[in-house]
């Protein structure tokens, strides 16, 4: 158990802890599983992460392994590659992820390309932490959610955990896999608390959604923030409406078999993400129903979004494009 | 092997056959392009052969290298078999690439050639990665990458260098000046007289040698790895050379004169070192034309086998993406393992 944790709340085996929390616990695990990993970005090491994600750790594995890096996006990112392409099995932190931009040449030539242009010769096991969300006045440069971008280039996975269980489990997997994995940590939900399991072994496959909440009128398929969001709109709307909730936490791969059976059952759909609403997750998740289950549709699909713009400064204009859980029940409300 | 001993008689045919089986390669790689046998486009490295095979040779057969979308001298110098890079440039299944990459992506991993690149100035901070491998393993194995005078320019060159000079990473960064960046003379993309002067900037050695003198290339990268090694960190070398072809095969070079070329041809590199080897009484003429026919022989033997070779079954387009399955894709390579895919 670590130092932090709190006994779980009444499930055996779990331990209650905040998404940061568990973040970190997920590095230290897989830091001792494997003494290939390590923890590379912008002030990770003394600083412990601008978000105290990696508070401790470099005290504990030493600055070899958790490793503070220049300013240099491009060159810290390609570096990450070519540790992957030769064994190692780096975690990159980029501190924000509108800072992606920097090194999109890596990422998108290199980490994403390698295998498939070197006929499978060569395994990319690197993982990519970065922080999305408005919501704290950082403004535009500092609070985009961008993780579509990476859903949609070939080579990539990418996955959104909203909760402290898929959080852990997901990083886990991340590390483990042999190929590159997006990690989107949403900013507004680090405090956020939750069980998550303690055996050192448990993981989360990526490319598994799962149910967090059982209802039978409309299916909300959330990521990030908007799973805690449309968690409280299904409970205001206890009684009236029985609302499913569904972590995506995969982006890609995308398991459109749980969404489809979720959608048999229910007839309904909202898709909440925090995304720009014009070619996002939402309308993805909308076209894999429409393969599947269009004939168990009842009603029109919703999504909950960013109204296409960047997220503005003030309190008064963030509050006006972030969605909440106002903004899910009012999608719930327009289908019911 | 990659390793030649630049002091002894062996070595020093060794170094000779190489350049002249990339000369070779090159030579008949534009010809088949020209031919229409090989699709996509070729950039050829004829006329600075002494750079790649040079600083190979003063590499450990574990080193690792990073390469440009003009690779097929660095792969061979690197020691990978013409055939498969042959095999490669014709998109066959028995390319390094299994058909996917071609001439600007040959690879191999295992031989520590990290990948030609079509993206230039992407080596550097490859190379760099996995000059922090090494340095995590504490192993003795040292990162060269080569790039272009036309790299130099690129922001991520300039971050790769500054994190192994910052980190001391057993790296090397080797910058083939062939005059040109793309169809633009080097002086009208950088404001210092020599690349090698922005060293300075990062604290580290910085040397300018002669390109065209495939010794001066392996004292220059010898030296460099002895530091690299040392864990004193990385050394920017630049090799003066010249690209006797143009960017690309096709390319009608209105950049430049037909009169520099000759100044040029006057100092071929291999030309220079089978003067030098014949002076020492190292090689004879009858020697050299033995040489010669032996790596036309290799180069015959690799088109042969190139074109004999199979083309990849469409549906292994869906293959490689990811070391796991992906049902996205997967869907895909069912339905062309089914009824055959789009055959050309």
């Amino acid at each position: 158990m670590s130092t932090e944790a709190r006994p779980g709340a009444g499930t055996p085996g779990t331990e209650t802890m905040t998404v940061r929390e568990a973040i970190r616990a997920a590095l230290r695990e897989e830091m001792e599983r494997d003494d290939r990993v390590f923890l590379m970005g912008e002030d990770v090491a003394t600083f412990g992460g601008v978000f105290d994600v990696s508070d401790g750790l470099l005290d504990e594995f030493g600055d070899e392994r958790i490793r503070d890096t220049p300013i240099s996006e491009a060159g810290f990112t390609g570096a990450g590659v070519g540790a992957a392409a030769t064994g190692s099995r780096p975690v990159i932190e980029i501190m924000f992820s509108d800072f992606l931009g920097v090194p999109m040449e890596q990422i998108m030539n290199q980490m994403a390309k390698m295998r498939y242009m070197f006929g499978g010769k060569t395994d990319m096991p690197v993982t990519v932490r970065t922080t999305e969300g408005g919501g704290m006045g950082a403004a535009s440069q500092h609070s985009g959610t961008v993780h579509t971008w990476f859903a949609h280039f070939p080579g990539l996975l990418a996955v959104t955990p909203g909760t402290p269980a898929a959080a852990k489990g997901l990083l886990k997997s991340a590390i483990r896999s042999d190929d590159p994995v997006f990690f989107f940590e949403n900013k507004m939900i680090y405090e956020q608390e939750g069980d998550v399991p303690t055996d050192p072994d448990f993981t989360i496959p990526l490319g598994e959604a799962h149910v967090e909440r059982e209802g039978d009128d409309v299916t909300v398929v959330a990521t990030q923030r908007l799973v805690g969001e449309s968690l409280s709109a299904a409970d205001e709307l206890d009684g009236e409406v029985s609302v499913e909730v569904i972590d995506l936490r995969s982006l890609y791969p995308l398991d459109t078999d749980t969404l489809v059976e979720s959608v048999e059952k229910t007839g309904r759909l909202v898709v909440a993400d925090e995304s720009p609403l014009s070619y996002g997750v939402h309308a993805e998740v909308m076209a894999r129903i429409n393969d599947r289950a269009f004939f168990s549709l009842d009603a029109p699909m919703q999504r909950v979004g960013v109204p296409d713009t960047h997220i503005p400064f003030s309190p008064a204009l963030e509050a006006e494009v972030l969605p909440d859980a106002d903004d899910v029940r009012a999608a719930v409300e327009n289908v019911t | 092997m990659v390793t030649a001993d630049v002091e002894t008689a062996d070595g020093q045919t060794e170094i000779l056959r190489r350049m002249l089986t990339i000369r070779e390669f090159d030579s008949t790689a534009g010809q088949l392009f020209a031919d229409g046998e090989i699709p996509g486009f070729v950039h050829l490295y004829i006329g600075e052969e002494a750079v790649a095979v040079g600083a190979c040779a003063a590499l450990d057969e574990d080193d690792y290298i990073t390469s440009t979308h003009r690779g097929h001298g660095h792969c061979i110098a690197k020691g990978l078999d013409p055939a498969r890079m042959m095999a490669e440039l014709y998109g066959k299944r028995d390319g390094y690439c299994n058909g996917k990459g071609g001439s600007m992506h040959i690879a191999d991993v295992d031989a520590g050639m990290l990948g030609a690149n079509g993206i230039v100035g992407a080596g550097p901070p490859l190379a760099a990665g996995a000059a922090l491998t090494a340095q995590l393993q504490g192993d003795e194995r040292v990162a060269l990458s080569f790039c272009g005078d036309g790299a130099v320019a690129q922001g991520q060159v300039h971050e790769a260098i500054n994190l192994a000079a910052t980190w001391d990473l057993p790296s090397i960064f080797l910058v083939e000046n062939n005059q040109f960046g793309e169809g633009t003379p080097v002086e009208k993309q950088h404001n210092v007289e020599n690349l090698s002067e922005t060293a300075e900037a990062y604290d580290i050695p910085g040397f300018t040698v002669d390109g065209m003198d495939v010794v001066a290339v392996y004292e220059a990268v010898a030296e460099a790895r002895k530091r690299a090694v040392a864990g004193d960190g990385p050394t920017l070398v630049e090799a003066d050379t010249y690209r006797f072809r143009g960017h690309f095969e096709g390319d009608h070079q209105p950049y430049r004169d037909e009169d520099d070329i000759e100044v040029w041809r006057e100092r071929d590199p291999i030309e220079a070192f089978k003067r030098r080897l014949i002076d020492a009484g190292t090689l004879t003429e009858d020697g050299y034309e033995e040489l010669k026919s032996e790596v036309e022989a290799t180069i015959r033997e690799a088109v042969s086998f190139a074109e004999s070779a199979d083309d990849p079954a469409p549906y292994e387009a869906y293959d490689d993406m990811f070391a796991a399955s992906i049902p996205e894709i997967e869907q895909f390579a069912r339905k062309a393992r089914t009824d055959g895919g789009e055959s050309r």
